[in-house]
């Protein structure tokens, strides 16, 4: 059997914020047996467009992604939200040839876990991790591509892990995209919440599958002095956690 | 009571209502049980998936024949004896109400918990008629004494605690109840209740359902007030929303099931009763009039765009107890008749867009309101609908669409966009203080009470054409 051919949608705030989480998706993409391509033509998936409305802007930004990822096997990225605004790109279209092609895209379009886990039957090996970790449902990737479960099996067999269950783990950290900037207070009250109970698990290190939630979360466990660490799940995964974590000085 | 609140100042509204230590209390009480005990309720009933899928496709037979169903019902609602009357729009059923007790010459009018009667404006309209009105449920009545509007669709007062309803029935009620006692306090509403039941001219209901076949409508309670607001007075007024049609009894009995479940995980309300027509020959009690008052207020033309899934709604409140901004900031934030995420839909149809634009973006869009309505209402996407309309009819914030626009245009020019990353990014990292930036221009909507993480030196694009597939090291 031929490898898949996967064109890594590395999404704009990995890109910027934390190029390690897309090194640590395509090393998991290699080690699961794919053939792996970042095209160069990508930029953003069009969310922010999408999210406020601009339902011509998110259209034009989709028909870049759709030209551009169209011709892989798969497109695979490292965050439930972008891949979910991915899966709606047919929603943009009423030409019935532009929703055509982003119907196919949309099929084959997957996020990081649920393809190693769901697509490619893949489980860590040899990866170990000495520390206390808990786990946040990125909300997007949980009800729009019910990632739950993959996850935490992938991180099942990490050696040396310890789980420990996040009370309201299914609860919005309060980011939402441009949310957390239009309505700060709001935001606030809510993310206060999600760190009251992140810190009443004790465990070292904080995990997600969303750079936007895990930036909002440790930027605020951050202001508040807590020492928890956070990682997206991939880096766990691809033994890239022995660095520094989100927020730390290289 | 003042008139309906805008739902213009909603930031202001939020920001007070985040400063209340009471107010966040009080929510965590009630939305907190309701959340325990929904998940209980759903637990225990296996069917729940296939009982959601039959509970939408009724509501959306319903919608797809509402004149059929509205003339059945007419045409059974009249032959039972009731008056059955329509209007168009909210003041037009105020006025038809108004214009029922006054001319029944009503001194008291006893009034059933209804949503649909604060969405008209009734307690308004009774009230500049000269009305003695008199709230029966139980919050409703707290809320009478607080001169407030309801704040969630089934706990009118969950806004309130147990401390500040003593501190209101220590005021108002003669004798006074204990105020450390809830027994006592219960008590003393029902005795002063009781005496206006007995004492009303007319008695208004709304209606959780209206049953084409037989012309009744159904209400649900737990304190049994709506069956004494409508069988003692010589009137019965009901005022229902065109979308409570449903076909027949069994119907209406398989949405209960939802109902309930997800409004209070009870399995059924203590009472639920259907009332068909006025006191006939025979019967023991009864009102001599009944009326059925059928309001539109936009939802016919709900019916014709892309909002008219919801109309299925049933009322159950399930959303808002679900909702991370309607349990930060509670009801009278939002400031429309009904709040939270199915309230942010349904205000702009009320109030209008520009006066509402807030509702429909004060959401994180995280979907767990839809993932538990009972008749599968798909709440964000009808959320981002009116995002769309706001951003059509150029209602966005200036600077949100200069912000994006220049995005855009970068997005849609890869070269570009990351030529521009790449100079970005190392002027970011100038506010950073070791791996933090605690202040940025332009970013302190976020930094206001988050640090921001220090961009990376690189991005992943450059990074990536450096190096390839390998990576750096």
């Amino acid at each position: 059997m031929s490898k898949p051919k996967i064109g890594l949608f590395v999404t704009c705030l990995v890109d910027a914020m934390r190029p390690q989480i897309g090194w640590a998706t395509l090393k998991l993409l290699e080690q699961a047996g794919c053939e792996v391509e970042v095209p160069r033509a990508q930029t953003c998936c069009g969310q922010p467009a999408g999210n406020s409305g601009d339902k011509r802007g998110a259209a034009a930004l989709a028909q870049q992604v759709i030209e551009t990822f169209e011709g892989y096997d798969y497109l695979v990225g490292p965050s439930g939200s972008c891949v979910g605004q991915i899966r709606s790109y047919p929603t943009l279209f009423s030409d019935p040839g532009w929703r055509k092609r982003a119907e196919d895209l949309a099929a084959k379009s997957f996020e990081i876990l649920g393809f190693l886990h769901d697509v490619m039957s893949w489980q860590p090996e040899g990866v170990g991790l000495n520390a206390s970790v808990t786990y946040h449902d990125s909300c997007s990737g949980l009800r729009e591509l019910g990632i739950e479960a993959q996850p935490r099996a992938l991180l099942e067999a990490v050696e040396g892990l310890e789980m420990r269950p996040l009370n309201g783990a299914n609860v919005c950290c309060g980011f939402g995209g441009t949310f957390c900037v239009k309505y700060p207070e709001i935001s606030t009250a809510i993310i206060s919440e999600k760190t009251a109970n992140i810190a009443a698990t004790g465990a070292d290190i904080l995990l997600a599958g969303d750079l936007g939630c895990l930036m909002n979360m440790a930027g605020r466990l951050h202001r508040e002095g807590a020492a928890t660490r956070c990682f997206h799940t991939a880096e766990v995964l691809a033994g890239m956690a022995d660095g520094p974590a989100i927020g730390e000085d290289a | 009571m003042g008139a309906p609140e805008k739902s213009e100042n909603f930031k202001q509204r939020a920001h007070d209502a985040l400063a209340d230590p009471n107010l966040k209390t009080a929510i965590e009480r009630t939305t907190g049980t309701a959340e325990t005990k929904r998940a209980a309720a759903i637990g225990a009933f296996p069917e729940f998936q296939a009982a959601r899928v039959r509970g939408a496709a009724i509501k959306d037979h319903v919608i797809a024949n509402l004149d059929h169903y509205l003339i059945e019902f007419e045409r059974n609602a009249t032959e039972a004896g009731a008056h059955v009357h329509w209007a168009r729009d909210a003041k037009e059923a105020a006025a038809i109400v108004t214009r029922i007790c006054t001319e029944a010459e009503a001194k008291i009018v006893t009034r059933a918990k209804s949503m649909l009667g604060e969405e008209i404006g009734l307690p308004h309209a009774l009230e500049d008629a000269g009305i003695e009105r008199v709230e029966t449920d139980l919050a409703e009545h707290i809320i009478q004494l607080a001169h407030e509007r309801p704040s969630h669709i089934i706990w009118p007062a969950m806004h309130r605690t147990r401390e500040d309803v003593a501190e209101l029935f220590f005021k108002d009620h003669q004798p006074p109840p204990d105020a450390d006692d809830p027994a006592s306090m219960v008590a003393s509403a029902r005795r002063v209740l009781r005496e206006k039941f007995m004492a009303a001219d007319v008695g208004i209901s709304g209606a959780n359902f209206l049953v084409a076949d037989t012309g009744a409508t159904c209400t649900v309670t737990n304190e049994g007030n709506a069956e004494l607001s409508t069988t003692p007075p010589r009137i019965h007024i009901v005022t229902a929303g065109i979308e409570k049609l449903v076909p027949s009894t069994d119907h209406a009995m398989a949405l209960l099931r939802l109902l309930v479940r997800s409004a209070t995980g009870g399995e059924v309300t203590q009472y639920t009763t259907f009332h068909c027509g006025p006191k006939r020959v025979g019967d023991a009690d009864g009102p001599e009039e009944m009326h059925i008052v059928l309001v539109d207020n936009g939802r016919s033309r709900m019916v014709g765009d892309e909002f008219r899934q919801m109309l299925r709604c049933i009322r159950c409140g399930a959303c808002m107890n679900h909702c991370v901004v309607y349990r930060q900031i509670g009801g009278h934030a939002y400031g429309g008749t009904y709040p939270g995420p199915m309230g942010a839909v349904l205000t702009p149809v009320l109030d209008g867009l520009a006066a509402s634009r807030d509702l429909p973006h004060a959401c994180t869009l995280n979907g767990r309101c839809e993932e538990v309505c009972p008749v599968r209402i798909p709440l964000k996407t009808l959320l981002k609908a009116w995002r769309v309309r706001s951003w059509d009819s150029q209602q966005e914030v200036g600077a949100v669409r200069m912000g994006l626009g220049i995005w855009g245009f970068a997005a849609r020019r890869p070269r570009l966009y990351h030529f521009g990353t790449r100079l970005a990014l190392p002027v970011m990292r100038l506010f950073g203080k070791g791996g933090w930036i605690r202040k940025m221009p332009l970013a302190g909507g976020w930094t206001e009470t988050r640090d921001l993480p220090k961009p990376a030196a690189r991005s992943f694009m450059s990074q990536h054409a450096k190096y390839g597939n390998g990576g750096p090291k």
